[in-house]
């Protein structure tokens, strides 16, 4: 079976800092992938490399067994979706608008958008609890309202591999749980994988069946999470001391 | 009021279609109005091939290219504004802000100043445009490639320089050559050129830019979202770039340093349509160049038989406009 997303030995960096050494890693269709690390590891860029945003110091991403740089974007664009930290918005549109955007990958150039992406955009919306919003402007969106915005967008995209970076992000406990479901839902089947960006050790234990551990200095560790997880290399992951306590959906992580 | 959304969802086909039957009464007015009143019947005695000599040499001959080119020239206008605005990610830009004006205005002033008229100063505005187009891309295109940081600022600055360089030539010409000069520079279209150049542009690049709107609206929400979503971003960029400063040359060539339209008509547009650039596009084309036929016909009637600059009326109907707009917003 080819992988859907398939690293291969890949070396990411910033100017005088090498963020992430020789990883070799493989995605499938169904697997949910969770990226854990402190500030600054270089997860947003691990991923951007992966989404083929930004080009590796050396290595190759592959996607369905071909190097990313031999697809066109609009062509990568109709098989991966990226979810960003943060959503600007400089000019006036509306909610709908907005979330039409994830339908773009799809059209031909001279296209509109059909009453079947306009159904699919709304029934996003409806999903993140956004329905009755939809004639809104988006600068009058709360934070929390603006992130699920964009997660209505990423799911009309309809996304074979959807990379997030931190898709909780100013959501409240109630919201979180209800936007990993439905992410987790849609976009992880027998067609499809989800790799993301969390701070929060407890909703990977939940959501994710593989992990990537993103050290400080480049090391990176990456496989099942049972294996994964362990307390010591999370006290080196976040250099602080870790505790854990059994819970429903298995151990549950806190600061010691 | 920004609640709801402004607008009652009409289809784009209708907003245009609007639009149209505004620029048709703009060009009404326009040639019905002057100091010689035509009235309604002059018009229709023209139109139908009648009339006086006098009455069609003065609609054929002075009126409708006036118009056609202030039409030209506000459509451009407003249209580079509405692509400078996304390229910069800024809604206050204008067709002026990246100093194409400037390089312009000092080539058009050089050419007075040697006593170049017609097409040789045209010529001379336009190369001049030209070179800041060059100037400022090739300095924006730094080591990591371009930014609109980057480009803002060295268009900006190239601007201010270029400013300099006006008053020191305004400062050292003789006084005879002064007054051209500053209608030149607060932008002016009494000196009615052919205008045809200018449509084509206008028709040409509302056509060539409508399969690229769609990029737009998502290049406006940043350029990595932009590439995520599938778009060519270092491409539709430099399309956008030399598209906006070949219309800004072409406008200003024409019409001198018209302000206010390019940076007004795009902003309203955004308010009452969202921002949908297939349907912001073309209705900045229609709407610029409406207004302008407007503001133009004003500029020439208002306190006739003397001729203001219509740059002096488009702002000063814009300033009142903007703030007003500003306050509700």
């Amino acid at each position: 079976m080819v992988p859907l997303l398939h690293a291969r030995r890949l070396v990411v960096s910033v100017p005088g800092r090498v963020l992430c050494q020789k990883l070799s890693f493989e995605v499938f269709p169904g697997q949910c992938w969770g990226i854990l690390g402190p500030n600054g590891a270089g997860k947003s860029s691990l991923l951007y490399v992966l989404a083929g945003l930004a080009i590796p110091e050396s290595g190759e991403v592959l996607l369905d067994g071909r190097s990313m740089d031999k697809f066109p974007r609009s062509r990568i664009a109709q098989r991966v979706g990226v979810l960003f930290q943060e959503q600007s918005d400089p000019f006036p549109a509306t909610v709908l608008e907005t979330a039409l955007i994830g339908r773009h990958p799809h059209l031909k150039r001279w296209q509109w958008e059909s009453e079947r992406d306009i159904q699919l955009v709304r029934d996003g919306l409806a999903r993140v609890g956004l329905a009755s919003l939809e004639t809104r402007q988006v600068a009058t969106l709360s934070g929390g309202e603006r992130q699920r915005l964009a997660i209505a967008a990423l799911l009309a995209q309809e996304p074979c591999l959807a990379l997030l970076d931190e898709p909780v992000s100013h959501l409240d406990i109630g919201y979180q749980i209800e936007m990993l479901d439905l992410v987790t839902a849609q976009l992880c089947n027998e067609d499809a994988a989800v790799v993301m960006v969390l701070h929060d050790i407890n909703l990977a234990v939940r959501y994710c069946d593989h992990l990537l551990l993103l050290f400080p200095g480049g090391e990176v560790l990456c496989g099942a999470l049972e294996e994964v997880l362990d307390l010591d290399r999370l006290k080196r992951l976040y250099g602080h001391p870790m505790m854990s306590l059994d819970g429903p959906y298995g151990p549950v992580f806190l600061p010691a | 009021m920004f609640l709801r959304s402004p607008t009652p969802a009409l289809p784009p086909a209708i907003w245009l279609f609007l639009l149209f039957l505004f620029v048709v009464a703009a060009f009404f007015f326009a040639l019905i109005s002057g100091s010689v009143e035509l009235g309604w019947e002059g018009l229709f005695r023209v139109l139908a091939g009648e009339g006086t000599v006098l009455e069609r040499q003065l609609i054929t001959e002075l009126r409708l290219p006036r118009a056609l080119s202030a039409f030209a020239a506000g459509g451009l206008l407003a249209l580079s504004g509405a692509l400078l605005q996304v390229l910069l990610r800024n809604p206050l830009a204008d067709p002026y802000i990246l100093g194409v004006s400037g390089g312009a205005g000092v080539a058009a002033l050089l050419a007075m100043l040697a006593g170049f008229s017609g097409w040789w100063f045209s010529a001379s505005a336009f190369v001049g445009a030209l070179v800041t187009v060059a100037l400022v891309f090739i300095l924006a295109r730094g080591q990591g490639g371009w930014n609109s940081t980057r480009l803002l600022l060295v268009g900006v600055v190239m601007a201010t320089g270029w400013g300099a360089v006006i008053t020191f030539v305004l400062a050292l010409a003789p006084d005879r050559a002064l007054r051209g000069m500053l209608f030149w520079l607060m932008g002016d279209l009494s000196g009615t050129r052919d205008p045809r150049l200018a449509l084509l542009m206008l028709a040409g690049g509302v056509l060539v830019l409508q399969p690229l709107a769609r990029g737009l609206n998502i290049l406006m929400r940043g350029e990595l979202q932009a590439a995520a979503l599938g778009v060519e971003v270092e491409r539709i960029r430099l399309v956008i770039y030399l598209a906006a400063s070949l219309f800004t040359a072409v406008a200003v060539t024409l019409a001198g340093g018209i302000g206010f339209i390019g940076l007004l008509v795009p902003h309203l547009l955004r308010l009452i349509l969202g921002s949908d650039h297939r349907l912001l596009l073309p209705a900045a084309a229609l709407f610029g160049g409406g207004m302008l036929v407007i503001t133009d016909t004003l500029a020439r009637t208002v306190v006739a038989p003397q001729q203001l600059p219509v740059g002096v009326f488009t702002a000063m109907l814009g300033v009142p406009f903007f703030l007003y707009l500003l306050r509700r917003g």
